[in-house]
């Protein structure tokens, strides 16, 4: 167990989930809840990894993964915001549809491993020479998590500090206000739920061409959606808190693994590697972890005011008193 | 061009004609004519419901009009949406602020507008807001987030956020009703102010005594008709006002008995509480109440009231300090044991906390009852029992409903309160607490609450009153008790009016009586 491996790692597979959860925050801070975060995931592996065998090119696979998924988010917006039926019913129905379009579509997909392109990784010439911080940050990672690196701070950026992000937020915290000053509430919440989409077809596709490169059914996300769900409400719905979770959420995973390979641990017999089915409490433990968290996380929160945005999960009706 | 009335001279800014606005079963607005001047604060008058509000929301592009023509600098308009108003010059502030809590007042006051197209330079527009809060005397921190301001900073925020957007017609919905007696008077100094500086101010409200000390006119609304159009303020009085507002002469006393207060009920000592936000809302109140007493308890809203009432209850957590009912200790005690003892909530919230929406009467009117016998009957509820029972209440507290069946949301506010004044009245209760029991409902409904209230006072019951009606208090009440920032800070036994709003802004008894003889 190397440990700069290990966080090297965290930081190639946290970026899937970076996208995920970012996404995912912009469509929750406009106040859509969307739990079809892992069926829009799997249309983005899917359609990317599909589309880049078929023309040879990942990057025209990840455009077109970004849309399906895009595509496919809006099927919960218009229940959501036009129908203003229960969100969290609808979110798990898209997953359902989502999951099951991906399956069927991919049929076939998992012979072709070796004749799909990659996207490619590269090493950063200077900064991976950085002691430590270059080996993990900086050392012969994919492209998507450079671009994660940029990302973040942009996304904060906009959030924060544009006239677009402050209106997203007014949308999210409360519609009413925001429709008295002219602001279109319902143009704007659909919107922010298809770049949920396009950021989660995204962070599928990062999966499928990049970080574990392959169709492997449902198991190619292997619920890394539900994780990034959770992790908006760790991250307060904040893009930089969206990193530090995703990125050690990622090392723990791989932490999990490095823990059941050896056959010694700490010079003693490794339980987890003679008794492969206690394996299974491990792969709890981030999930542990990531409760435990959320509890600390969401009291700081309260506290600072910051949070939960209030109309998170309401529809708007207009005219309707009290929202 | 502006439209001038030839036979005055006056310009007016905004004159509405025969405006008909309909909300399924009621004529809201019926033929309604309004006019405003440049430079003058027109209030318009008028009971809960006669229609103020809907006249202001069609003007101010909320609502559309079913019939009539407005015009805007004589120009005629149609308003689809509060933005398109608010481009012709015309600003709303709601009764309900339009705030962004999490947000800065600079973000608030900036939502919506084009400009700036992408980035914030917050800084540059903190400053441009800071001038004009100072044109206008509008205290407020422009870099301050919205939860941390006062109800009164608030207010300052909504009407900054119009006079950035150039308003020069200003619309205020009972913008007095939130605030403490010191802010109201900054308040009126504030529109004053901006009348001088050319702007047009219309101001609703159904209290008389503000409409007389801010207005130069008033237009008086009764049940969706115009009584009164427009008359001079200083040419009339308040007793004509009254009658205007309301349709016939105003009795402004009610009858009450002398009943002589006996035992001490509730007694409270030093009581301490903290806020939702954690906060401290209580800080070592003490106070008393005697059978057969109504005590009052006075003060703007958010000093703690709710707080109070909730913690006599056993709903909040006592942190010191002691309650004692009937020689009884009831600090935080369950409170089922609160019933048991006889305590009786009449809570502020009448739909969320007083009632459960979708329930029916009945089973609505059993709940503090349902598992004592006749109706409950160990582990069943007798709903024969009930059901009669729940008929007789209908009966006797007049509960206007078309069957027993029907969910209590679909009541009005009027009969909602009678279902929970039949349920609290008939367990009997020996401390009866009754938070702004007359909020919100008309005249006629009032005084049903009000003589129920007496009634209960007249069989023994020990009543804290607690209002931000003053009037409602001075009549009802033997004593009052004027709360300030979670303390008592004296009791009036006299009413007298002046007294009590020196305390309501946080001046002890004992500074006043200083003063007094000083």
């Amino acid at each position: 167990m190397d440990l700069l491996i290990i966080l090297a790692s965290g930081v190639a597979t946290g970026t899937v989930l970076l996208y995920a959860t970012v996404g995912e925050a912009f469509a929750e801070r406009s106040g859509i809840m969307n739990l079809g975060v892992e069926g829009m995931m799997l249309i983005g592996a899917m359609s990317a990894y599909k589309v880049t065998a078929a023309t040879q090119n990942p990057w025209l696979g990840l455009l077109v993964a970004m849309f399906a998924a895009g595509a496919i988010s809006q099927v919960h917006a218009f229940i959501a915001i036009t129908l203003q039926a229960d969100q969290v019913i609808s979110g798990l129905a898209l997953n359902f549809l989502a999951t099951g379009i991906s399956l069927v579509l991919g049929e076939g997909l998992t012979s072709l491993r070796d004749v799909v392109p990659q996207l490619p990784n590269f090493t950063v010439p200077v900064l991976s020479q950085i002691p430590i911080l270059g080996k993990v940050f900086f050392d012969n990672h994919s492209i998507m998590v450079y671009i994660g690196f940029i990302f973040v701070p942009l996304a904060w950026y906009y959030i924060n500090r544009t006239r677009p992000g402050m209106h997203l937020r007014a949308v999210g915290e409360y519609p009413a206000a925001a429709d008295t000053l002219g602001i279109r509430v319902y143009v704007l919440r659909y919107y922010y739920v298809f770049v949920g989409g396009i950021l989660a077809g995204l962070a599928g596709a990062t999966i499928s061409l990049s970080i574990s490169p392959g169709w492997f059914g449902a198991l190619t996300t292997a619920g890394q959606g539900w994780i990034a769900v959770g992790l908006v409400i760790f991250a307060q719905w904040d893009p930089f808190r969206a990193a530090f979770g995703a990125y050690t959420f990622g090392a723990l995973r791989r932490l999990v693994l490095d823990i059941q390979g050896p056959s010694t641990l700490l010079g003693l017999a490794n339980p987890f590697f003679y008794n492969p089915h206690y394996a299974f409490f491990l792969k709890m433990l981030p999930f542990a972890f990531t409760v435990v968290v959320l509890v600390i996380g969401s009291r700081e929160a309260n506290r600072k005011r910051i949070g939960t945005p209030a109309a998170l999960g309401l529809p708007y009706i207009r005219g309707q008193r009290g929202l | 061009m502006d439209q001038v009335n030839s036979t005055n001279g006056y310009k007016n800014v905004v004159s509405m004609r025969g405006i008909i606005k309909r909300f399924p079963g009621v004529l809201a607005n019926d033929q309604v004519d309004f006019d405003l001047r440049q430079g003058e604060v027109h209030a318009l008058l008028g009971e809960n419901g006669a229609g103020k509000s809907t006249l202001m929301n069609v003007l101010a592009g909320l609502y559309r009009a079913e019939g009539g023509t407005t015009m805007v600098h004589g120009q005629v308009v149609n308003f689809g949406s509060p933005r398109e108003a608010i481009e012709a010059g015309i600003g709303m502030v709601h009764q309900h602020f339009m705030l962004v809590p999490s947000q800065s007042v600079t973000e608030n006051v900036l939502l919506g507008l084009d400009e700036p197209r992408f980035r914030m330079n917050l800084s540059r527009y903190n400053r441009k807001i800071e001038e004009i809060a100072q044109q206008y005397g509008l205290h407020v921190d422009p870099a301050a987030r919205i939860w941390q301001l006062t109800v009164g900073e608030q207010q300052r925020v909504e009407i900054l956020k119009m006079l950035y957007r150039g308003a020069d017609v200003l619309i205020m919905d009972e913008p007095t009703a939130v605030l403490a007696p010191s802010e109201i008077e900054e308040l009126f100094k504030t529109l004053r102010s901006m009348t001088v500086q050319g702007k047009s101010i219309v101001f609703i409200s159904h209290k008389l005594h503000e409409v007389m000390d801010i207005s130069d006119r008033v237009t008086v609304l009764q049940k969706g008709k115009v009584t009164s159009a427009g008359i001079e303020t200083k040419d009339i009085t308040r007793a004509d006002l009254a009658r205007l507002m309301v349709g016939r002469d105003v009795v402004f006393r009610v009858e009450k008995k002398a009943v002589d207060a006996g035992d001490v009920v509730l007694s409270v000592e030093d009581l301490k509480a903290d806020n939702d936000k954690g906060l401290p809302a209580l800080n070592g109140v003490s106070l008393e109440v005697r059978q057969g007493e109504i005590v009052g308890l006075a003060g703007v809203a958010g000093n703690g009231q709710s707080e109070l009432a909730e913690t006599l209850a056993g709903l909040r957590l006592a942190l010191e300090g002691r309650i004692t009912v009937n020689s009884q200790d009831a600090t935080n005690k369950p409170v089922k044991l609160g019933i048991r003892q006889g305590i009786s909530l009449i809570p502020a919230d009448r739909t969320q906390v007083g009632t459960a929406p979708n329930l029916s009467v009945t089973d609505n009117v059993i709940m503090k009852n349902y598992d004592q016998e006749p109706i409950g009957q160990g582990w069943i509820v007798n709903s024969l029992e009930a059901i009669k029972y729940a008929s007789e209440l209908k009966e006797a507290y007049d509960i206007i409903v078309p069957n027993i069946d029907t969910s209590v949301r679909l009541l009005s506010g009027g009969n909602l309160q009678k279902v929970i004044l039949a349920r609290e009245i008939s367990s009997e209760p020996r401390l009866m607490i009754a938070v702004q029991p007359t909020r919100g409902l008309d005249v006629g409904a009032i005084e049903g609450v009000q003589k129920l209230l007496l009634a209960q006072r007249e069989a023994g019951a020990a009543i804290l009153l607690i209002s931000e009606e003053l009037e409602e208090l001075l009549s009802l009440s033997d004593r009052i008790y004027v709360i300030y920032e979670g303390e008592i800070m004296g009791e009036v036994v006299d009413g007298d009016i002046d007294k009590i709003g020196q305390m309501m802004t946080g001046t002890r008894l004992e500074q006043i009586e200083a003063q007094g003889v000083a």
